[in-house]
């Protein structure tokens, strides 16, 4: 066996060297300029759920680095015929994949991958777990607003139980010193949530939470999440939407950011999600220069 | 396993039988099949071919796992008897009290005595524990007077707990009558649908579903009510909770006939020893928080636990190393039990290894009424397991005598090991 592969599986395991090395790596990724840093390499875009966004930024960032890629859906191969884990992780790797991006609804099977196939794996989403590209592309816009991590308020609202996307961020940013607070009705926001890393804290109140807010990150709320629950889709809208009132509560230059889709008029107002704080589409756009310094990193081994 | 007329004599060896009150240098004669005699060293003669020099040893009554998943019928991929009671005589238990969640679920006298058969191959005595309802789906009560005729020595529904009240009432209403006792996987599944591990920072950071500690200690509490109601037996299966290890501690103080086991794993690791989704250290009920676990070593302390039991739950590789959520439940156990008590409880919380003893043979023969086990008084079955309290070494799960190999301590360092297992005189393991 050679050396172990470069592996990302959560934010948790990176290092703040690492993590510092990928953002630097991705504000010199240009996806308009191609380039042939990865010419020859086969990237496996495995998806077991669906995605379209995540998706489809890996696949412009690997070929916007001269990487061939291929996608793996659970509906279209033999997945669905019953094939484990494992062994799909076996046949990719002996078909030639150098790197496996995989998205998959359950949490950990990155991890149970890593540990039997002896190529990187990128997880693109696992379940509750983790999501670490999207951790990696909102520090990349938070910094490319504020000097540093270190110090910063960084409030999260929504649904923190099920977001994957909460738990890479808060333990990506807490590792910087930077503050976070988890909002949302205790139902999505339960206060075992502040025991995932120091400097992370849970509040029920949003006005509260905001005030002094440097960056305010919007969770999707699924509305179906919210049934059978004990707070309402109306009384969420009440107590916990982001709307131009309550941002006045945050710093004026705080920024305001959601992993998307959006789903206007419940946990942003349309005047917020568009309005001059927003940097939803920059977001998107560091997603795929985010992306490539990952694959690059991780196909270089330079991490 | 047939009482053959043939001699065996122990010597050398620290004799503990918690059940007659003995902590000393004995020999023990075996004849028959049976306890002969216990007399002071040196005094029994036997011819060399006879003896076995226990010396530095303690010598046990043999040890009585309550608990074990062999699997036959249905699923002998994972196990069968014969492996199960050849790695249950490794690890020392002369005796195992067999599950009934196999397939078919063992709910008729037909099952109950299969297990039972010479042609099984059973290294160890087996005792079956034979389903409270029919196919274990908690809806019609079996017939618990053939199934006890039959050899079931205890009822259970394991893996698939009665929720109902009624169902429950009327399982330990006719177990009272028969003075059967009542097994219950204590867990309300209404309320950990969806859930693979234990609910805490652990859980919240892995973004996995956790079972509340509530969904155990409510329905232990609600079965120790029906006990109290009923004059029946409960018998709490791998207690895991600090809450219900009181609520079982509270009913024996108000004279309620509730007994509880606990296995090595849960007085040992906690929810944290998941790690980074490790499904060896996936089981139900889940490991616990650490407070918890140190309620597991308090109930053991106190005598509020009187038996421990491993759960051994044997799973092949394709039920295990798959993603977590999707993972069997369950490690194996047989072979690793008298290692981790004696490491865990006596070396490290320095619990005397009578009380060890205790919870390994007298103990649980008392919670399933088992005439002549876990006990060395002369005319007790000659059932006996000698191990070395003070042997350092080292467990490779590729070592092990289960088919499976789903345990969480493969490579792990022990002190104390098992020398021999003896079955009414015969010597069915020795290292």
């Amino acid at each position: 066996m050679t050396a172990p592969p470069h592996s990302i599986l959560g934010t948790d395991q990176l290092t703040v060297l690492e993590i510092e090395s990928i953002l630097k790596l991705a504000r010199r990724m240009d996806p308009k300029r191609p380039s042939q840093l990865l010419r020859g390499k086969r990237v496996v875009l495995l998806f077991y759920e669906p995605s379209t966004r995540t998706r489809t930024s890996f696949e412009f960032a690997a070929k916007a680095l001269g990487a061939t890629t291929t996608l793996i859906t659970a509906t279209s191969s033999s997945i669905e015929k019953g094939e484990s884990l494992i062994d799909t992780g076996w046949t990719v790797t002996s078909l030639g994949a150098d790197v496996i991006v995989m998205r998959h609804p359950n949490s950990g099977a990155p991890y149970l991958l890593s540990r039997f196939v002896p190529v990187p794996i990128v997880n693109a989403g696992d379940g509750l777990h983790q999501h670490p590209s999207q951790a990696l592309l909102d520090a990349l816009t938070i910094t490319n607003h504020k000097k540093k991590l270190q110090g910063l308020r960084v409030v999260i609202v929504g649904d923190v139980f099920h977001s994957r996307v909460a738990r890479s961020n808060a333990l990506l940013l807490s590792k910087f010193g930077a503050e976070v607070t988890f909002c949302g009705p205790p139902d999505l926001v339960p206060d075992l949530a502040a025991t995932i890393a120091a400097g992370v804290f849970v509040c029920h109140d949003l006005d509260a939470a905001l005030r002094g807010a440097d960056v305010v990150m919007s969770l999707r709320i699924q509305k179906e999440r919210l049934a059978g629950r004990a707070i309402g889709l109306e009384d969420y809208i009440a107590d916990f939407q982001i709307t131009p009132q309550r941002m006045k509560l945050a710093k004026p230059d705080a920024i305001v950011m959601h992993p998307g889709p959006i789903v206007r008029g419940l946990e942003l107002a349309n005047e917020v999600a568009d309005g001059p704080q927003s940097r939803v589409h920059e977001q998107v756009a560091n997603g795929v220069k985010t992306r490539m310094a990952i694959l690059a990193t991780v196909l270089k081994g330079t991490r | 396993m047939s009482a053959k007329s043939r001699t065996l004599l122990l010597t050398g060896g620290r004799v503990i039988d918690p059940s007659s009150g003995i902590d000393r240098d004995m020999d023990v004669l075996l004849q028959n099949g049976r306890v002969a005699e216990l007399a002071a060293p040196g005094v029994l003669k036997a011819s060399s071919r006879e003896t076995l020099n226990a010396r530095g040893c303690i010598v046990a009554p043999g040890f009585i796992d309550l608990h074990v998943h062999l699997r036959e019928p249905g699923h002998s991929h994972k196990e069968t008897i014969e492996t199960g009671t050849v790695a249950a005589a490794a690890g020392g238990f002369s005796a195992v009290c067999s599950m009934p969640n196999t397939s078919p679920v063992n709910d008729l006298v037909e099952i109950t005595r299969w297990t039972q058969h010479p042609e099984r191959g059973a290294a160890v005595r087996l005792f079956p524990i034979a389903a409270a309802t029919i196919g274990s789906m908690g809806e019609k009560l079996s017939d618990f007077a053939a199934l006890q005729k039959a050899g079931a020595v205890a009822v259970s529904d394991d893996g698939k707990p009665i929720l109902d009240d009624t169902m429950m009432r009327d399982a330990l209403t006719l177990a009272a009558r028969l003075k059967l006792p009542v097994v219950q996987h204590a867990e309300d599944t209404r309320r950990t649908a969806g859930c693979s591990m234990n609910l805490g920072p652990t859980s919240f950071r892995l973004g996995l579903r956790g079972m509340p500690n509530a969904a155990e200690s409510d329905i232990v509490r609600r079965d120790i009510a029906l006990a109290r109601e009923t004059g029946a037996h409960i018998h709490v299966a791998h207690i895991s909770t600090a809450e219900a290890m009181e609520a079982v501690r509270q009913a024996k103080r108000a004279g309620i006939r509730a007994t509880a086991e606990v296995t090595p794993h849960h007085f040992t690791l906690i929810d944290e020893n998941v790690g980074e989704f490790d499904t060896h250290y996936k089981m139900n009920p889940p490991l616990r928080s650490a407070a918890d676990r140190d309620a597991m070593i308090a109930g053991i302390f106190d005598g509020t636990i009187d038996a421990i039991a491993t759960d051994h739950a044997p799973h092949a590789f394709h039920e295990k190393q798959v993603e977590f959520e999707r993972s069997a439940f369950g490690i194996t156990g047989l072979e690793t039990a008298l290692p981790i008590a004696v490491t865990v409880l006596h070396h490290h919380f320095e619990l005397p290894l009578w009380r060890i003893v205790e919870l390994l043979s007298s103990g649980p023969a008392r919670v399933f009424g088992l005439e002549g086990l876990g006990t060395l008084a002369p005319g007790a079955h000659g059932d006996v397991t000698i191990f070395d309290p003070k042997k350092k070494w080292t467990f490779y799960a590729a070592e092990s005598r289960s088919k499976s190999r789903n345990t969480p301590y493969d490579g792990w360092s022990f002190t104390g090991k098992i020398v021999a297992t003896i079955v009414a005189g015969n010597v069915v393991y020795a290292s």
